[in-house]
């Protein structure tokens, strides 16, 4: 096989790439947010002494996580323009987005609040904490920091399947890939330079996360080690 | 309107469901076996090997299967080699599924006890001997719930393969609803047959899990 490569036609379109790379970023970040939220959430949900709440909240886990993505970026899409509403695709992809990434991370979240000792509440109710002291200060936020790399793995890879919004027509890399594919039959090219483009935009994450990792636990950041 | 959802239509899904369940299996034997090679060779001796390895994971779990897809379909067709979308797709699913697998069962390996390692050292097994008859089997039972577990993602991941226009439960889907015009109904009774896959899968997965957790706790006593 002799194949050329020609780079150029696809490099010309560089505004196009940033763009898109501008573009999965902002879902990738705006879904964690949001995702991170309703994950923490739904974990306390499933964890509380309500059936029904903790039924739910289970419901909603099996049934996003038992489903690909692509079909549940197509109904919520279709959802909303049932329902009569009409959102921009940037909503409707983020909502998507939101939603699965809601379920993995009530999964992790709530592993790694089932993980924390029992003594530690004991002991927390022992200074008399006050309940809301106890939950925010002995259960979630240890939680949070024990299960702090699998998070961040989901994130990533949460970033990694912005991707497939492009099948709404959301305008990120893979679209540009796409479109620029389109426009300079140079599809090999403009498939390898996206999927460089991410594995930068990956490695970053990753980087970001870990920073993030030492600003937020202070822990983490005075002692150096993983709780 | 232009027609109901009918029987017919149904029995269309599920024809494409059949063929989301060919293509997780040609995935996960695929994957299965290079995975198995990725892994051997992360906890190899041989540094090169390791590294050659190591990169690859890091490459494959750094793009999205969806940009790999595309890679593979219009990518590698207009660099002369044609493939048809089952192929295009079924080698993009066991590469995807090989990175994610190695790094799985690597761990695995990694778990089982040093000890292991070491009282086969001491039993002079040779290095292969060590690998087939000491760490692997008991890897095997550590590996099972993960790798059930993966499969749902197999499964899951598969309805990407409808964009280079292998006809799957997705692709179906958007046949169906392109005659009919019913999206929500005709993509909530896709969802409702993809949770008919997988749930049993994360079911097994689970009573798995929970059998080796006994079983460990019953060792530790």
């Amino acid at each position: 096989m002799r194949y050329q490569f020609e780079f150029a036609d696809v490099l010309a379109q560089w505004p196009l790439f940033l763009g898109g790379a501008w573009l999965t970023i902002q879902l990738s970040a705006l879904a964690t947010v949001f995702g991170l939220v309703i994950g923490t959430l739904s974990a306390i949900g499933r964890r509380s002494g309500h059936v029904w709440i903790a039924h739910f909240c289970g419901a909603y886990v099996e049934a996003v996580r038992n489903t690909p993505l692509l079909v549940q970026i197509f109904v919520v899409y279709f959802g909303f323009a049932g329902l009569g509403w009409k959102v921009p695709i940037f909503v409707a992809a983020l909502a998507a987005l939101v939603i699965n990434l809601g379920a993995y991370t009530c999964e992790i979240v709530r592993a790694g609040m089932d993980a924390i000792h029992k003594g530690q509440i004991e002991a927390a109710e022992c200074l008399a904490l006050t309940k809301t002291q106890i939950y925010w200060h002995v259960v979630l936020v240890p939680a949070l920091e024990k299960v702090y790399p699998a998070l961040t793995s989901q994130f990533v890879l949460l970033m990694l399947a912005t991707s497939i919004t492009s099948q709404i027509g959301a305008e990120e890399l893979t679209a540009v890939a796409n479109r620029v594919q389109s426009e300079t039959y140079r599809s090999f090219e403009a498939y390898l330079v996206v999927a460089l483009l991410y594995l930068l935009l990956s490695y970053l994450a990753r980087a970001a996360f870990w920073g993030l990792g030492l600003l937020v636990f202070k822990r983490r950041r005075k002692l150096g080690t993983l709780l | 309107m232009t027609g109901s959802f009918s029987i017919n239509h149904l029995e269309f899904l599920l024809l494409g469901a059949s063929w989301t369940i060919a293509l997780a299996l040609i995935a996960f034997v695929g994957g299965g076996l290079v995975g198995f090679a990725v892994a051997l060779g992360r906890v190899s001796s041989i540094a090169p090997l390791r590294w050659l390895m190591a990169s690859y994971v890091l490459l494959i779990q750094g793009t999205p299967l969806l940009v790999l897809m595309f890679l593979m379909y219009f990518g590698v067709a207009m660099a002369g080699f044609e493939f048809s979308p089952l192929a295009a797709a079924s080698l993009s699913m066991t590469i995807y599924a090989s990175a994610y697998i190695g790094e799985i069962w690597r761990g695995c390996i990694e778990s089982v006890p040093r000890t292991q390692w070491e009282a086969a050292e001491c039993l002079p097994l040779t290095k292969l001997q060590r690998m087939k008859l000491v760490i692997l089997p008991q890897a095997f039972r550590i590996a099972t719930p993960p790798t059930v577990g993966f499969m749902v993602q197999i499964v899951k991941n598969s309805s990407l393969a409808s964009v280079v226009g292998f006809v799957e439960l997705t692709r179906a889907g958007q046949l169906v609803n392109n005659s009919i015009f019913d999206p929500l109904l005709v993509f909530l009774t896709v969802a409702v047959i993809y949770f008919a896959l997988c749930y049993p899968l994360t079911w097994w997965s689970r009573k798995f899990e929970a059998k080796l957790g006994r079983h460990v706790l019953v060792q530790a006593e």
